[in-house]
């Protein structure tokens, strides 16, 4: 007993520490991209090839003075980083990392916890992401920072459905809610479920974008009309919180699409681990390529296409899935 | 006392108490903090009674969807205290307000009561069977024994849809009469308000 805590106990700290340092690179690597597609070189002073960023950002941020404004409501203000913060960081805890192995001589599974339903977990507490920005724009009593939060609330929750529709064909067609047994089923790379769930795949990374407000769904914090939106309000570690939260939101969308769209872990030749965070990196790399690529929607667009074009054709999706389930038994 | 028993104790308590901070909050959105408080540790309660799925849904549902609207709501009102609901006179008396008190009070007394009698609390903990909650197990009630009342509940939402759709909707006659252009008032508030 008191070993399986042990063990779980530092599984939940490496993993923890894995996906805040990946979030803190992924800082890095969003700026040296954004900065090779704009024909620019980005930030490259502190360490080698500026390796060392993340680590004078974080320094700076922590250093930074906390500045409250006076219209805040204190509680909600303090709370919402935190709020936006724990959710994403709760869907890594079903996310099969790597196969099991073993390690001076005991088993080990490569997921903290393997639930029997791992993807309703995931949706789960990814919808509950977005309290923090929510209560973010409404406690810091500044007009823009309530319409980010308005705007986010409604985004999220239009692109929620969707996004909870899309898995629904992969989960019809394995017939399993287990992120681990979803890996099992796509061993070789013709069964990874992106070949049999195409439009599935699509309308995952299209939602996955939106629900973690990045461009070109980043609305809430739409610069250019809002100010920071959400965040306007908030400075030094707060901020950072919520930009931490991000890109971990980022990072778990990101395992999630991996594991079951892509495969997860499994691969040939190289360990699994490395596949995995091949494969990651290969999400973030495109998220990060939109970013650079496409300008922001209009709130208008936003709504439509939510609605009325991801929306039907997820269903669309599930139904069609459906079908072809039921007609091959 | 296992680790179950703790953890149960704990949300239970949780459970409780956020539904009475809810009540006892002036500020609504501190309200609605404190219920989707006791909805997660409702969740917490399922999961640990065995019942994972129905916990998970709990959250997806009530605290990751319903609640949202309602924050929305608050927010895009912007209320931020009793007078802002107009509830600082409310026309329901003091002798009234205690009366009702003590009859949902005897109520509670009875329900509680009513079930130490059936002898059910023992078999509380215990799980029924091993894929008791789980996804297969709820379908299979939903599409099977439960059929009806399952669909009655889809068409009681969607009259309630309807409903709302028709009763925020203005009149074509004032659209023609000028104020809001007919594109204004098809498209969602949020929308208006984004702009």
């Amino acid at each position: 007993m008191l070993e399986m805590i042990i063990i779980a106990a530092i599984k939940v700290v490496v993993v923890i520490v894995a996906v805040l340092t990946g979030c803190a690179y992924s800082t890095l690597l969003e700026r040296r991209v954004v900065a090779f597609m704009q024909n620019r070189v980005g930030p490259n002073t502190a360490g080698p090839w500026g390796l060392l960023t993340p680590l004078a950002d974080g320094l700076k941020l922590i250093f930074k003075e906390d500045i409250v404004p006076a219209g805040v409501e204190r509680m909600t203000y303090a709370l919402a980083p935190v709020i936006a913060f724990i959710p994403s960081m709760l869907a890594f805890a079903v996310v099969p990392f790597t196969s099991d192995f073993s390690l001076f001589g005991r088993e080990i599974s490569g997921t903290l916890s393997d639930l029997n339903i791992g993807v309703i977990y995931i949706f789960a507490v990814t919808s509950l992401a977005v309290y923090g920005i929510c209560l973010a724009g409404w406690s810091s009593g500044s007009k823009y920072s309530l319409l980010g939060g308005i705007r986010s609330s409604a985004q999220m929750i239009s692109y929620e459905l969707s996004y909870g529709l899309t898995i629904v064909g992969v989960i019809l067609i394995a017939n399993t809610l287990s992120m681990r047994e979803l890996v099992a089923q796509q061993d070789t790379v013709t069964h990874w479920f992106i070949w049999r769930q195409p439009l599935g795949f699509l309308l995952y990374l299209t939602c996955a974008i939106a629900e973690t407000n990045r461009a070109p769904f980043d609305l809430p914090e739409a610069e250019s009309e809002l100010v920071g939106g959400y965040h306007t309000e908030y400075s030094s570690m707060r901020f950072s919180m919520f930009f931490i939260g991000e890109y971990a939101a980022m990072l778990a969308v990101s395992c999630v699409g991996t594991t079951i769209f892509l495969g997860g872990w499994q691969g040939p030749f190289l360990p699994p681990i490395v596949w995995f965070v091949l494969k990651v990196f290969g999400c973030m790399f495109f998220y990060i390529w939109l970013r650079a690529t496409f300008p922001r929607f209009r709130y208008d667009q936003l709504m439509n296409f939510g609605w009325k074009f991801l929306f039907p054709l997820a269903l669309l999706n599930t139904m069609v899935t459906a079908f072809f389930v039921l007609w091959k038994g | 006392m296992t680790g179950d028993m703790i953890i149960f104790a704990v949300s239970a308590v949780v459970a409780v108490f956020g539904a009475v901070m809810m009540i006892a909050q002036k500020n609504p959105v501190a309200s609605v903090m404190f219920l989707i408080l006791s909805l997660l540790a409702q969740a917490v309660c399922y999961v640990q009674l065995g019942a994972l799925f129905l916990g998970a849904v709990l959250v997806v549902v009530y605290a990751g969807a319903i609640m949202v609207l309602f924050l929305f709501v608050i927010m895009l009102l912007n209320l931020r205290g009793r007078e802002d609901l107009g509830l600082s006179s409310h026309p329901m008396n003091t002798i009234t307000k205690f009366l009702l008190v003590v009859l949902l009070g005897v109520e509670l007394v009875l329900i509680v009561k009513s079930v130490f009698m059936s002898g059910a609390v023992g078999g509380m903990m215990a799980k029924p069977t091993d894929d008791f909650g789980s996804v297969a197990q709820v379908a299979k009630l939903l599409f099977t024994k439960y059929m009806y009342p399952f669909q009655l509940t889809g068409v009681l939402l969607l009259v309630a849809l309807v409903g709302a759709v028709v009763m925020a909707r203005k009149d074509r006659s004032e659209i023609a009469h000028g104020a809001p252009s007919e594109e204004a008032v098809n498209e969602p508030t949020a929308g208006k308000v984004g702009r």
